[in-house]
């Protein structure tokens, strides 16, 4: 049987770990030692007694290698469940960013616009410069981003994906 | 509190409480307060035997051995700093080969770690990934849950080594320990043991149906433990299909059944490599489509349907893409589709046609060499050893390159655990520390170690191990003064540019037997081999055997990396010398 290429597609996957000290090291180790893509990893513990963590990764690759990473994934000892969330049905995913603007004048006013449109807060101000809190999907970032370039955009910081399925049952 | 312990002495009991009989290790300064609870043990029946090895490498690879020989876990004793990173070889090695070992390292105090302290290294970090697990006890109360915990993770699922690293105060430290029930679960790791019972019906189904069916067998059923190569054996019976089997997996299915095919792959048969690639179903029982088995991947097995069996879910489609994957212990599945098909009472198939065409490959006596009246031809050294002892079922140790594969080719195993070698990291220097923890698991097993002259000298300190232990411990040593393995892919992929691969400076390896108070025998002329042998053989105590072969014996057949099955090399005459930069590129 042939194994033929396939497209990368990007999965979005939630898994819980024993939130144990070097356990980000033990899952991006695994990724770095068997050449797989992380695009994004958000982690943080979720459980009452902080004893869990949630940890959403960005990945992406052929069908057959991310049917390998949530293997790979599930086998550690540490990981408790491993979910595809964009193949079990419909999520949402958003993230933060902060976005260091500069400038006077009309990029200044147009910056204040586009946040508007954006829904993007004003965290801080100066008479030269914008800190706009922005969340959203990551193609949302990724516009507003690319927008507040052209008007004297100077420093970005965004929190990587976090993830959960849509309905009323849990993970 | 009244079992309030130190943390070397609550190591040493939670050891005992699991039956350890023996540890291999060597002391050290982070280490210093457990080997003080070693020889403060109470003496008796329960006391934990310490083997002293000659460098932490060699623990490691003894306590392999013994895993390997005897289906228990192996226990490893070291120091922080070069006692773990020497013990690192032989972790990587035991992750590769799937076998149990608990590692215990010392580690600098807590207070010291991150300075670097004297002897300290990130032990946690540089095993993070050639072990199965890996733990470092910060707390004393949580040390004996820890041990507890780190056998039942080495020994359960697909087995693996696991690390405890133990700082020196944690080891000084007092805590209560109490001795975990046994109905403790862990948390997140929880093994599939059996397999889906659909998967199981189609598999039979799928069994019962095939016209060309071949078992292809592994590590995984040695693993598993005698059971399984006893209902591979059953389910063998009931269907009738030839079994062969990867390098880790010999002897789960006796060498002398008339539906043995010998080892497939690389340096397989002619017949089990063309019964994959003309095959209908192809079942991998506790295998992992290894490289060196498959070949070029997009030309392995283009006929066959395939079901994989495997403990590790990760093991299904990893390499291969199959039909039917079943995630679960090997035995245990068998042992359900052998129910099964009795259950459903499917006749034994007509497999006349289909071992007719095996007995076309079979005719091809793929493992014929030439012989020699002047030379001793290394595979007929092996298929001496073996006429010489098999009455005493041994168990074979190896080292790594070309005398691993004569051995594996021309040595026949009738039973699991008797065949000890390296073979997912392939590491030279194996063979005799192995051997050495096979013989403490087995005193009165004949135990020998088939080397070459290039591999054995990498833990060749182990012999002292061997003297003071009286291990009766027999190392075979094919010398043909190359790095054998090496100048044949130079002969294959290089022209026969030579590059480094040969023996210079020897040692007298008879010398240096003596030199260690051992037996040495040196064979040098054909009509020598079988008087040498017997000689080896009658002695008491350990022998080196220098076994003088002929130099540029290459071993065949070969298939080349990456080529297809139906691409084998099968004699000298039919190597090209050079090869393009895509065939050089591959391992």
């Amino acid at each position: 049987m042939h194994i033929r290429p396939e497209a990368a597609e990007r999965h979005t996957l939630a898994v819980t770990v024993d939130n144990e000290a070097g356990i980000l090291a033990r899952i991006a180790g695994m990724f770095s030692a068997r050449g797989y893509n992380i695009e994004s990893l958000t982690v943080a513990d979720v459980t009452e007694d902080a004893s869990v963590s949630r940890i959403t990764i960005v990945t992406s690759g052929a069908p057959a290698t991310i049917e390998q990473i949530i293997a790979q994934l599930d086998r550690l000892v540490p990981v408790h469940r491993v979910v595809d969330l964009t193949d079990t049905g419909p999520h949402v995913a958003r993230e933060m960013a902060l976005v260091k603007v500069a400038g006077t004048g009309d990029h200044r006013i147009e910056a204040l616009r586009l946040a508007e449109v954006y829904r993007a807060r004003v965290v801080d101000a100066t008479t030269a410069s914008f800190i706009f809190e922005v969340t959203g999907g990551p193609e949302k970032i990724d516009k507003f981003t690319e927008l507040m370039r052209e008007v004297g955009l100077v420093e970005v910081a965004r929190t990587g994906v976090a993830a959960i399925a849509r309905g009323k049952d849990p993970l | 509190m009244a079992n309030e312990m130190t943390g070397a002495d609550m190591l040493i009991q939670a050891l005992t409480d699991l039956g350890v009989e023996v540890v291999f290790g060597y002391p050290g300064g982070a280490v210093l307060p457990i080997y003080d609870a070693l020889f403060r043990q109470p003496e008796g029946r329960r006391a934990i035997r310490h083997i002293l090895v000659r460098q932490e490498g060699g623990a490691v690879h003894a306590a392999e051995g013994y895993a390997r020989a005897t289906g228990k876990p192996g226990v490893v004793l070291v120091t922080s700093g070069p006692g773990a990173t020497n013990a690192v070889t032989g972790i990587a090695d035991a992750m590769m080969d799937s076998i149990p070992l608990v590692i215990i390292t010392g580690q600098v105090p807590t207070a010291l770690i991150g300075t670097d302290a004297f002897q300290e290294c990130d032990t946690i970090g540089i095993t993070r990934h050639c072990t199965k697990h890996n733990y470092l006890v910060k707390d004393p109360a949580k040390l004996g849950d820890v041990v507890h915990e780190a056998f039942h993770i080495a020994t359960s699922g697909r087995p693996g080594p696991v690390v405890i690293d133990l700082p020196k105060d944690v080891q000084v430290a007092s805590a209560p320990y109490r001795r975990p029930t046994a109905t403790t679960t862990h948390k997140s790791y929880r093994p599939q043991i059996k397999a889906d019972p659909a998967a199981v019906e189609t598999a039979v189904e799928m069994l019962a149906a095939a016209e060309r069916p071949v078992f292809y067998t592994g590590g995984g059923i040695i693993n598993s433990g005698p059971g399984a190569a006893q209902m591979l054996r059953e389910l063998q019976r009931l269907t009738g299909a030839p079994v062969t089997s990867t390098l880790m997996g010999l002897g789960a299915f006796p060498a002398s059944h008339p539906a043995w095919l010998g080892m497939l792959g690389m340096h397989g048969t002619y017949e089990a490599n063309l019964a994959m690639s003309e095959a209908d179903l192809i079942v991998n029982l506790g295998a992992r489509f290894d490289d060196r088995v498959t070949g070029r991947l997009d030309a392995f097995a283009p006929r066959a349907r395939k079901i994989h069996v495997d403990i590790d879910r990760s093991s299904i489609n990893k390499n291969v893409r199959v039909e039917l994957g079943l995630v679960g212990d090997v035995g245990r599945v068998m042992e359900d589709m052998v129910r099964l098909w009795k259950a459903r009472q499917y006749p034994a198939q007509d497999l006349t046609p289909w071992f007719a065409r095996l007995d076309e490959w079979r005719a091809k006596k793929s493992l014929g060499f030439p012989s020699s009246a002047t030379e001793i031809m290394p595979q007929h050294a092996i298929r001496r050893l073996w006429e010489a002892t098999k009455h005493r079922a041994p168990i074979i140790t190896t080292e790594v390159g070309q005398h691993q594969m004569w051995a594996a080719q021309h040595f026949g195993f009738e039973a699991p655990n008797k065949w000890l070698t390296s073979g997912g990291l392939g590491t030279m220097g194996y063979g005799l520390p192995a051997a050495i923890g096979a013989q403490i698991g087995f005193p009165d097993a004949l135990v020998i170690d088939i080397a070459g002259e290039a591999s054995i000298q990498m833990n060749i300190q182990e012999m002292a191990t061997a003297t003071q232990y009286r291990l009766p411990v027999k190392v075979f040593i094919l010398n043909n003064e190359y790095m054998g393995m090496v100048r044949q892919w130079q002969d294959l992929t290089y022209a026969g540019r030579h590059s480094q691969s040969y023996s210079d400076s020897l040692p007298d390896f008879v010398k240096l037997a003596e030199a260690y108070g051992w037996g040495g025998i040196r064979i040098e002329r054909p009509d020598e081999l079988d008087d040498g042998i017997e000689a080896m053989l009658r002695a008491d105590g350990p022998v080196m055997v220098d076994c003088r072969v002929a130099k540029l014996a290459n071993c065949f057949p070969m298939i080349p990396s990456g080529a297809a099955h139906t691409e084998m090399i099968l004699h000298a005459n039919e190597v090209s010398g050079e090869m393009d930069d895509e065939a050089k590129a591959l391992v």
